[in-house]
């Protein structure tokens, strides 16, 4: 029965792995096409880089690729071809070099996510036009340019360097990795110290009464209260009344930190307990003072199981989005945050923007987001696992 | 141990009071709230904005649009939101609230319209409803279909019950939960336009105003209409899977998935972009931002934000957000909200 079980939740994670990485693997390459693009002195004025027209030098070299395009409709169908950050990227060459001017080069830039999705199969081509994002013109200029060499998967840089982005070929996670992290390290810093300093409080020092009853049982009632409450209560506690900034990661580390003590806290009373009380009562035998043997010798031997309930509550921080939905973390943002007052998401934040985004290319990038937040997940449980391994003591 | 924790909780406190102190005494981004349906085609320009001018890119939550007005509405001060989004126009209540709370100014800009599609996969026929048969296959409560002005539960299970010349097939809608903008909308273009057919339904307006809005907008809760969540992605791969369902959701969702399913005919046109521009598809609302005026000289780039806006490369026939599924006004209503925005005109706050 019980082997039963443990095969049908087997066979339902392997199917949700599966069923991510079958979708989201191909996330990890984007379709790229190779334009020579001539840095014509006249439509760069050397001492106007910045604000040069840079659309127009990707839409004139893409004219000059296909001299037969003529009338305005086509004209604009064949610019789709392209991501818009074409003209971005080509502003940043010449930005760092102002010597290509007058040259032609040969970049690599990103293709639109309809074309992406071509290549990759995901836009079938024996459907009637209307039936599909690219017109029948389209396909045969794709066609084209592979048939030059021009158009190449190559690995997605821009998934793991960029922030968020409205198009799926210039979206990545960076921004939303960043973000996550410097919640995370408000949460850590916090949580732990606090966490470790109420649980040896509770456990070694505190009396027992009603009143340390009271706070073990509150305790355990926070550990199973919804997330959500503890959003509701940071907009009330850190917004409302303390004016801290909305969407910013301090706020979100505040509110985890509120949500992860109670699971911290009693992770490490139960590490604390878990030490034999012959430890105590040596140390106690041979002269050492209370806090000393607390400190220098029940702790130390607790420290590891402290450590694993605290990894464990930073791994469920990080995969949730519910209390930052209410402090405004749920949110569009584009540029990386530098700072922890900075607005910024968190990793499972942007899946969750990505899986409501009706372009099409960013289902399979919501599946390449999750595969990185799965991995940072298992990273973390892993190294709880080994934490406890190495340095776990049995008597 | 003890004495590092206190310093360590010093050391942060003041890091987030100094932080805090100066997020607050200046924001060099636009803060923008508002509607999940208009969210899509602000980030857009946003994004758009941020890369083509040296200011930050602003950041957009998608809060609802009610959620949004009420953010918006707590005050002016830069912690409070610049601009909030809508997929409806602001409510009275809500412009007393903000007068209340000291917003006095606010812009109003209309930016375009979005269709509400009824669609359903390409593997069946296309439906050709109308209104009448939308609000009797899925109102709580219709009109006793054996005559006589009186209401009862919704008896009907297939389409062909509702009307001879649909399909026999049973009905089953996927549609949004009632928090939705989406839902209101749909309610309120689609099934009270539908209700209103009956002359005695159209009576009640009159004389009880609030029967007659529980008849128009009561989704039926027989299992007929399944809420889907707000996830319109989801609703397309489940019309997939389920060529006999419907699915309820806003038109650039039906625009980026032409290969896989199809909108249903309401009143004989179907939701296509010109349909909807043209203003013959019915089920259409518009879409608006509302404006700050007291933040527009104290936030930079708020002004270059909204040319970008209303510049006819954005939210032209032509321009990125018709791209993304966006359907623009005519003309005439472009240059007057163009107008509204360069003068900031102000909303009269009655």
């Amino acid at each position: 029965m019980g082997l039963a079980a443990i095969l049908a939740s087997l066979a339902f994670l392997s199917l949700l792995f599966i069923s991510i990485i079958g979708k989201g693997y191909t996330a990890f390459w984007q379709t790229y096409v190779r334009l020579d693009v001539h840095l014509s002195a006249d439509q760069l004025d050397r001492t106007e880089l910045e604000t040069a027209d840079y659309p127009g030098i990707v839409k004139k070299t893409l004219r000059s690729m296909f001299p037969e395009v003529k009338s305005r409709g086509d004209k604009r169908k064949l610019y789709a071809l392209i991501s818009s950050g074409a003209a971005f990227q080509i502003r940043e060459m010449v930005l760092e070099d102002p010597d290509l001017v007058g040259k032609t080069v040969s970049v690599w830039v990103p293709a639109d996510d309809d074309v992406d999705m071509l290549v990759k199969g995901h836009i079938e081509r024996d459907v009637p036009e209307e039936a599909r994002r690219l017109t029948d013109k389209q396909l045969a200029w794709v066609d084209a340019l592979t048939g030059e060499g021009r158009v190449e998967k190559r690995f997605n840089r821009t998934l793991f360097t960029h922030g968020d982005s409205r198009e799926p070929e210039l979206a990545g996670i960076w921004g939303a990795t960043v973000g996550s992290f410097l919640t995370l390290a408000i949460t850590l810093l916090l949580s732990f110290p606090i966490g470790v300093a109420s649980a040896v409080y509770l456990e070694e020092f505190a009396p027992k009464n009603r009143w340390t009853d009271l706070i073990e049982v509150n305790i355990n009632n926070l550990a199973a209260v919804p997330s959500i409450v503890f959003g509701l209560l940071g907009l009330a506690v850190f917004l409302n009344f303390f004016g801290l900034p909305r969407s910013a990661p301090v706020v979100g580390g505040l509110v985890l930190t509120l949500m992860t003590l109670p699971t911290i806290i009693i992770a490490s009373r139960a590490a604390l307990l878990a030490v034999p009380p012959s430890i105590r009562e040596a140390a106690l035998g041979v002269g050492a003072s209370k806090m000393q043997t607390v400190f220098h010798h029940v702790l130390p031997l607790a420290l590891p199981g402290m450590l694993t309930g605290t990894i464990i509550g930073m791994a469920r921080a990080l995969g949730e989005t519910a209390p930052l939905l209410m402090i405004g973390m749920v949110a569009f943002i584009v540029d990386i945050p530098g700072g922890f007052t900075d607005p910024s998401t968190a990793l499972p934040v942007q899946i969750y923007l990505w899986a409501d985004s009706p372009e099409k290319a960013f289902v399979e990038r919501t599946s390449a987001a999750t595969l990185v937040l799965l991995a940072f997940l298992i990273v973390m449980n892993a190294l709880a696992v080994v934490l406890r391994r190495r340095f776990e003591r049995r008597w | 141990m003890f004495k590092k924790t206190i310093l360590l909780a010093a050391a942060l406190g003041l890091i987030f009071a100094l932080g805090a102190g100066n997020a607050q005494a200046a924001r060099d981004y636009i803060s923008i709230v508002g509607s999940s349906t208009v969210y899509p085609f602000a980030t857009v320009v946003a994004e758009q904005f941020g890369k083509t001018t040296s200011y930050k890119t602003p950041k957009i939550e998608s809060t609802g649009s009610g959620g949004g007005l009420k953010l918006f509405c707590a005050g002016v001060g830069v912690e409070h939101p610049d601009i909030t989004n809508a997929s409806r126009a602001i409510k009275s209540s809500e412009k007393e609230m903000c007068v209340k709370n000291g917003v006095k100014e606010i812009v109003e800009v209309k930016i375009g319209y979005d269709g509400i599609v009824m669609a359903n996969s390409k593997k069946s026929a296309p439906l050709k409803l109308t209104r009448r048969d939308i609000f009797l296959a899925l109102a709580k409560e219709v009109p006793d279909p054996k005559g006589g002005e009186k209401l009862v539960a919704n008896p009907y299970k297939t389409w062909k019950d509702v009307n001879p010349s649909l399909p026999n097939v049973k009905i089953e809608v996927l549609g949004p939960p009632p928090t939705s903008g989406t839902r209101d909308a749909f309610a309120e273009l689609a099934m009270e336009a539908g209700a209103k057919t009956f002359d005695w339904i159209k009576a009640m307006k009159k004389t009880d105003k609030k029967a007659y809005k529980a008849v128009c907008h009561t989704v039926r809760e027989d299992g007929a209409y399944i809420e889907a969540g707000e996830n319109d992605n989801l609703i397309v791969q489940k019309l997939e899977a389920n060529p006999d369902a419907f699915g309820i959701f806003g038109f650039s969702f039906l625009d980026q998935n032409t290969d896989k399913i199809q909108g249903s005919y309401i009143e004989g046109v179907q939701p296509t972009f010109d349909g909807i521009a043209a203003g013959d598809y019915p089920v259409s609302r518009p879409l608006f931002f509302y404006v700050k005026k007291a933040h527009v000289d104290v936030i930079p780039g708020m002004k270059e934000y909204l040319k970008e806006f209303t510049s006819e490369k954005a939210w032209g026939p032509d321009g990125y957000l018709s791209e993304k599924g966006m359907i623009p006004m005519p003309d005439a209503e472009r240059k007057q909200y163009h107008n509204a925005v360069e003068n900031l005109t102000p909303l009269m706050m009655k």
